[in-house]
């Protein structure tokens, strides 16, 4: 038996070929749970485990509580190698408390400057001339997603615009069909998100900016974001019983068996229609905007890893090499396919992609049509806080837009 | 065991008071701002809400859980037979977490798994039963489930009491000849007063503290409709508010700390007439 181990030793050493490192286990948590979420996921842990490391990965679902746990473990003096976040500013302070390596070297190395675009992806990782993290998608949360066979089932068509579809609400419900598919777990999130549509739908790129970034307490008590709060109320009668605590991946499944006939959600859903095996244009309509006719704006958020300073040379080789790895174009190209998200950088060859990713890549191409996601302007306790309010509006009968609204202009007041 | 009490819990409620008047984010900071955490808070709809919602299960919950766990008490000590598996079938909930309770109801009530389906396949297609997926009964089938999880306990502190009285009271009642419900009220309650105010003060904590159950079965919703003040306090520590979620935690702790003095005052009043209370 003694033996048994040199021999090991000296077959690891062979695999991994001539060089004098030693492969490191590097702990990635993230909340892809999700059936397309998981396909995505294994792109990279199969090509970081090519690589002689290995991948050994923690997922937990939901961000909410992923996002809570890394923040525990960085606490309590265990952070875990690298942790998946939203670009902003839910790792402000970790940058500020020196637990972040600096990616600086390696992005300065690969020139991660003059490929990875547009400008509104690279500033929440790129803080002062510092790289702290790696963007490793471009999400798209202004679409619709809707299921062929449940608006023929009314004899209806996909509307392509809101005032159609609104219209459209109550001949769904008489035909049998949840109108409109929402879920409301971890607080709300879904439901900030299609009111954020909503109300980019209203205002536009140059405007919506004002609410979230500049805090324009006028315009956010204004008469347009109260239209987007109506419809929000609107859309939230339609729903179903089963929607209050519902995963964004099982409202999708409502969608992708027909059961429901429309959804507001982000790219990411495009990746259970995938392994669901549906085709767009057949099965399921893609709508950007969402739902509006000719589509100008994406309103683009993401994810991003950042990487734990662990003090053991062989972790940081290890870790820097899986940084590299996220923005190779290959596993770009592979991974941001299988998540029905858009590749962090130009030159990535998107033929895979299927027709609702090349017309979201065409629009991101425009000029101003970028508009982030409120998270990058606005902190996690505010994003929370903004979620309860959304939805309240949506399952407390006997709140008003109104006052919805209110609250809206109270909690932007007070926001940091 | 001094060491312990001021070091843990001492140190640990001064922090949590004095970091409700700073702004900390993640970390601590001592970057105060006087009382502008609280003036948020109090502004915020969703505590607000918790806090209504707190009051309103706590009461459901304490009464049921005390109304329904006298009668079992009562109802056991009648000399059943196969008393020993009765009392375990009671207590046996609470050997379950209140997530697993919360999970196994938020199943039961849920319209599409649930009591709700099983009707239906049973050829009622329109009948409705959903209290969690609407705001104005979710808290109701809340209160159900902790009940059901809780009440053994209420139970099993009750009979101890009972069994606490001496036999010869009920023989001196009966040879009176006072009803046994009288006996019982007027007699008996008084005397396991320690008994009561034990489950009471347990069954008040358990309220309190409410958080795991809201979890499991609605996450807090539908919408904010069951929220609590520990889940508040939760999200604003794991959203890393750390300085606004110790401001909701210093006003979780105020009503306790003023029981904890009620107590206090009943013990000292009685331990100056020269008894205890036991």
């Amino acid at each position: 038996m003694k033996s048994f181990f040199p021999v090991v030793a000296m077959v690891a050493a062979a695999m991994l070929g001539s060089t004098a490192v030693r492969a490191a286990d590097v702990e990635v948590i993230h909340w892809w749970t999700s059936g397309g979420e998981q396909a995505a996921v294994s792109v990279f842990a199969n090509e970081f485990d090519k690589t002689g490391d290995k991948w050994v990965d923690n997922a937990i679902a939901l961000g909410e509580t992923a996002r809570a746990a890394i923040m525990q473990r960085a606490l309590g003096g265990d952070p875990p190698d690298a942790a998946q976040f939203n670009p902003g500013r839910q790792y402000e302070e970790l940058i500020a408390a020196g637990l972040l390596l600096d990616l600086t070297p390696l992005a300065e190395k690969e020139g991660w400057d003059n490929f990875i675009r547009p400008e509104q992806i690279k500033a929440p990782c790129k803080i002062d001339g510092k790289w702290w993290c790696v963007p490793v998608n471009i999400h798209m949360q202004n679409w619709a997603w809707a299921s062929v066979a449940a608006f023929k089932k009314a004899g209806l068509e996909v509307p392509t615009d809101w005032d159609t579809y609104l219209a459209d609400l109550p001949k769904l419900k008489d035909a049998g069909v949840i109108p409109f598919a929402v879920g409301g777990d971890g607080g709300g999130w879904q439901i900030s998100l299609l009111a954020n549509q909503l109300i980019l739908a209203q205002l536009g790129a140059e405007t919506v900016e004002k609410i979230w970034k500049d805090k324009d307490l006028a315009l956010a008590g204004g008469p347009e974001v109260l239209k987007a709060f109506q419809t929000l109320k609107t859309l939230g009668s339609y729903a179903d019983a089963g929607s209050p605590n519902r995963s964004w991946a099982d409202t999708t499944s409502l969608v992708i068996s027909g059961e429901a006939a429309l959804q507001v959600m982000g790219d990411w859903a495009q990746g259970e229609f995938q392994v669901a095996g549906q085709k767009p244009g057949t099965d399921y309509a893609c709508l950007l905007g969402p739902l509006v006719p000719e589509p100008k704006y994406v309103r683009t958020g993401g994810d991003i890893f950042v990487f734990f300073k662990q003090n053991d040379p062989d972790v940081e080789r290890a870790q820097l090499s899986l940084a590299s790895m996220m923005v190779n174009p290959k596993v770009q190209a592979l991974f941001n396919t299988a998540k029905g998200s858009a590749p962090v950088r130009d030159d990535v060859d998107m033929s895979l992609a299927n027709d609702c990713m090349k017309k979201a890549i065409e629009v991101l191409k425009q000029p101003g049509s970028v508009v982030p996601d409120a998270n990058q302007w606005r902190n996690e306790a505010f994003t929370t806080a903004q979620n309860a309010i959304f939805s309240d509006l949506i399952y407390n009968a006997n709140t008003t837009p109104e006052a919805a609204q209110a609250q809206f202009v109270e909690l932007l007041k007070n926001a940091e | 065991m001094m060491i312990v009490a001021i070091g843990v819990f001492v140190i640990g409620i001064t922090f949590t008071v004095v970091l409700s008047f700073t702004n900390s984010k993640l970390f601590p900071s001592f970057n105060f701002v006087g009382w502008r955490q609280y003036e948020i808070l109090w502004s915020t709809p969703r505590w607000v809400q918790s806090v209504t919602n707190i009051w309103f299960y706590g009461f459901g919950h304490i009464v049921l859980c005390m109304g329904v766990g006298f009668a079992l008490a009562v109802a056991m000590d009648q000399r059943i037979r196969g008393e020993d598996a009765f009392r375990t079938i009671f207590l046996y909930p609470f050997a379950l977490s209140a997530v697993i309770t919360g999970l196994v109801w938020q199943l039961m009530l849920d319209p599409i798994w649930g009591f709700q389906a099983f009707v239906r396949s049973l050829g009622f297609a329109d009948f409705t039963f959903a209290p969690l997926a609407n705001g104005e009964t979710a808290l109701i089938g809340m209160i159900v489930a902790s009940v059901w999880n809780g009440v053994g306990v209420t139970m099993a502190i009750l009979l101890a009491g009972l069994r606490g009285i001496d036999e010869e009271i009920w023989k001196a009642a009966r040879v009176d000849g006072i009803p046994a419900w009288r006996t019982y009220v007027s007699i008996v309650v008084p005397m396991m007063r320690g008994a009561v105010a034990t489950a009471l003060v347990l069954l008040v904590v358990n309220v309190v503290r409410t958080f795991d159950i809201v979890i499991a079965m609605t996450g807090g919703g539908p919408g904010i409709a069951t929220q609590m003040p520990a889940t508040y306090v939760i999200d604003n520590i794991n959203s890393r508010n750390v300085g606004h979620g110790m401001a909701a935690a210093t006003c979780m702790l105020a009503p306790i700390a003023v029981l904890i003095i009620i107590q206090a005052v009943f013990r000292w009043r009685a331990s100056r007439r020269g008894r205890t209370t036991s």
